[in-house]
This record gives C-alpha cells, structure tokens and sequence, in this order.
C-alpha cells in the first residue's frame, strides 16, 4: 500500500501546481505510471478517491493514468533495452517496486552485462498535465 | 510538463518529527555512521522516540553497526521502519539484500527522495540522518527537504580531515544550517580547537559492532553521551 503514500504526492502537487498556474478548478490531470515501479493501479485509484475528500482542490478532478514503458541506455555499451525479458525474481521486483534505483542492483544490459544504465523512461510516477478552469 | 510529485509530501512526511540531526563528515573511515547509529540508540535509551535513516546508500552499514537481521518496512499508507533496539530504521540494504547499489548521483538522489516520500516515520523527538559523504546532489538534496536539519560534523584529529571539514562547516553556514558542534572522533590527544567534543580511539569498538547493547556499554558511547549537553541532544 506504499502506493497511498505516492497517490497523496500526486494529488497534493497537482493542488499546489494548479494554485501557481492561477487555475481554480482543477478538471484534469495525467498521471504516468512507470512500467519498472509496476504500480498496483487500483490501489493507486482507491487512494485518489479516499484523499480527495482531503483536497478540495482536487474535488472534480479527473485523474487520467497513462501507462510509460519502461526503456534503458547502457552507460558502458550504448545499447538501448526494455524491461520486457529481463530477468527478475519476485522479491527483486517487489523491492524494484519501492525504489526504482534498485533496478541497478538486480538488472543488467542484456548486451554487455553492466549495471551501469540509464533509465530513460518509465522510472515511477509523475505528472504530465494538468487541466482546469482559471 | 513533467511534474516529480513525490518532494510535495516529504515536508509532510517530516511533520511530526520535533528535530532532525544531520550526522556528516566529508571523509570516510572517520566514523560517521557509528556516530549517527550510537547517537540514536543513546537518545532511544534516554526514552526519546527516535528515528535513524541511513542515506550513505553506496557505503551503507547502520545495519551492521545495529546488527539488524530479518526485519522489513511495514506497508501501510507509506513505509513504516521496523524498529530495532528501540530505534525507527531505514535503510536501503531493505531493498538491496546487501548487495552493491552502483548508482550514480542523480540516482541516489532520486532513491533518497522516493524514501523520503514513502516513508511514515510517525511522531518523533529525534531523527538522525547518515548523511551521504562529501557534498553531491544527493547530500544537497537532503539539505534542501529537511529543512530543519540541524548539523552534527564528524572529523578526526587529521590535519586532512581537518581541512575537509572547515570547509563543509563554510558551505552549511551558506546553505544557513544550524551546526550543532564538531565531534572529534578516534582523538589520542587534548581536545583539539573548535571541536564540541572529543571521542576517544576505543580498542573495544569493533567488537560491539551489530550488538546495541554492547555498543552502548563502549568508551565511545560514553564519550558520545557525555558530550549530549553541549551538542544541545538533551
């Protein structure tokens, strides 16, 4: 359930970020999910819904989740790889799950094996728009 | 657009933490982190609710030094540290297996902001942070979210470490962090200027390792401990 802990970020930032755009009445937002940080995304939604009551900002707004795969650069060998086929116990992407950064310590380019990568998309959860009446 | 939501809510998360203490040092191997985990467990003895966050996420080892085994955060609504010898722990070893964490700063920095926003530390009198060592992002990073930190600078008799540290104190000065004193660890010597207090080289220190109990018994401890009032920790 530490996706509660990200869906309050979510909903406070969009507030605040509405507050310094001048926008009164939060319609819209979009939500990215990171593959690699595999959200539960009905948790996530039920957690929106629940603090909400919390934020009367936000009291109308409708959160759109977008779904961001995940994509990788190899530091050592430039090689660009997807999340897709690597490999990864369960415990490994239950801890990948709440911090993303440990994607180094257990996944390597499937080229040359380094861990030194970048994520280059799809890390964690974001926002990438926001809509409402000024 | 593309908005990081997770700094919104670390203010929050640190609400109900009465004081944060910055343990740093700008050398390794100058006992910064048996600082941070003796001064936690000291301060969990005198009865204070208190929190320790290894942020060193390369060097990590509070769970070494507290012998931590077999324990995980909680999950609801957030993180919730395991408590170990009366002591709210995090650390990233939770989510590595103590394996190697090779990641480069803007990582580290990111891996310290998503724990600073997930983790519910509760209500607090003190939660004291193993800072990164040196001065990145990272370390900036968590100057810039705990606000309220206040500065407790490790350094050795060493005129190098010496150097290093004048100029870490100038730089928390710009950055107008409180610095609560210099503790001058493994001193032989007199107490050697400007320090708070002085921590004397103790032979049985390595042997108390992963065991609080012992750790608290040590001569290091006891100096830390002696040093509590003037450092303001009481």
């Amino acid at each position: 359930m530490h996706e509660w802990a990200l869906a309050e970020s979510v909903i406070k930032a969009a507030v605040e970020h509405a507050g310094a755009e001048k926008i009164k009445t939060l319609k819209e937002a979009g939500v990215v999910f990171g593959e690699l940080q595999a959200l539960d995304k009905e948790i996530f939604i039920f957690a929106l819904e629940e603090l909400r009551k919390q934020f009367p900002g936000a009291k109308a707004c409708r959160f759109r989740i977008i779904k961001e795969p995940a994509a990788f650069l190899c530091k050592a060998c430039s090689h660009k790889f997807l999340l897709k086929g690597l490999e990864k116990t369960m415990d490994e992407a239950e801890f990948i799950h709440f911090v993303p950064e440990m994607a180094h310590t257990f996944l390597k380019c499937p080229k040359c094996k380094s861990p030194d990568f970048e994520i280059a998309a799809g890390r964690g959860v974001s926002i990438s728009y926001i809509k409402g009446a000024k | 657009m593309k908005i990081d939501p997770r700094p919104s809510v670390i203010e929050e998360r640190l609400k109900n933490v009465k004081r944060i203490i910055a343990v740093t040092g700008w050398k390794g191997g100058i006992g910064k982190s048996v600082t941070a985990c003796s001064l936690a467990l000291l301060l969990a003895k005198k009865g204070y609710r208190t929190g320790l966050f290894d942020l060193d996420f390369a060097g990590a080892s509070d769970h070494i030094i507290l012998g931590s085994k077999n324990i995980f955060p909680g999950e609801k609504k957030g993180l919730e540290p395991p408590v170990l010898a009366g002591v709210k722990f995090m650390s990233v070893v939770f989510f590595s297996e103590n394996k190697a964490v090779p990641l480069r700063g803007a990582n580290v920095s990111d891996a310290i902001i998503e724990l600073l926003a997930i983790t519910q530390w509760g209500e607090l009198d003190f939660l004291v942070l193993d800072m990164p060592p040196g001065i990145n992002d990272a370390a900036l990073d968590v100057m810039r979210f705990a606000r309220r930190a206040e500065v407790l600078a490790v350094t050795t008799p060493s005129v190098i470490a010496r150097s290093v540290l004048d100029r870490s104190l100038l730089l928390y000065r710009s950055l107008k962090a409180p610095v609560l004193g210099v503790v001058v660890n493994m001193a032989r010597g007199a107490a050697s200027k400007g320090s708070s207090a002085r921590l004397r080289l103790d032979p049985g220190l390595e042997a108390a390792l992963g065991r609080p109990a012992a750790l608290l018994k040590t001569a290091f401890c006891r100096d830390l401990s002696g040093a509590l009032e003037i450092l303001k920790l009481k």
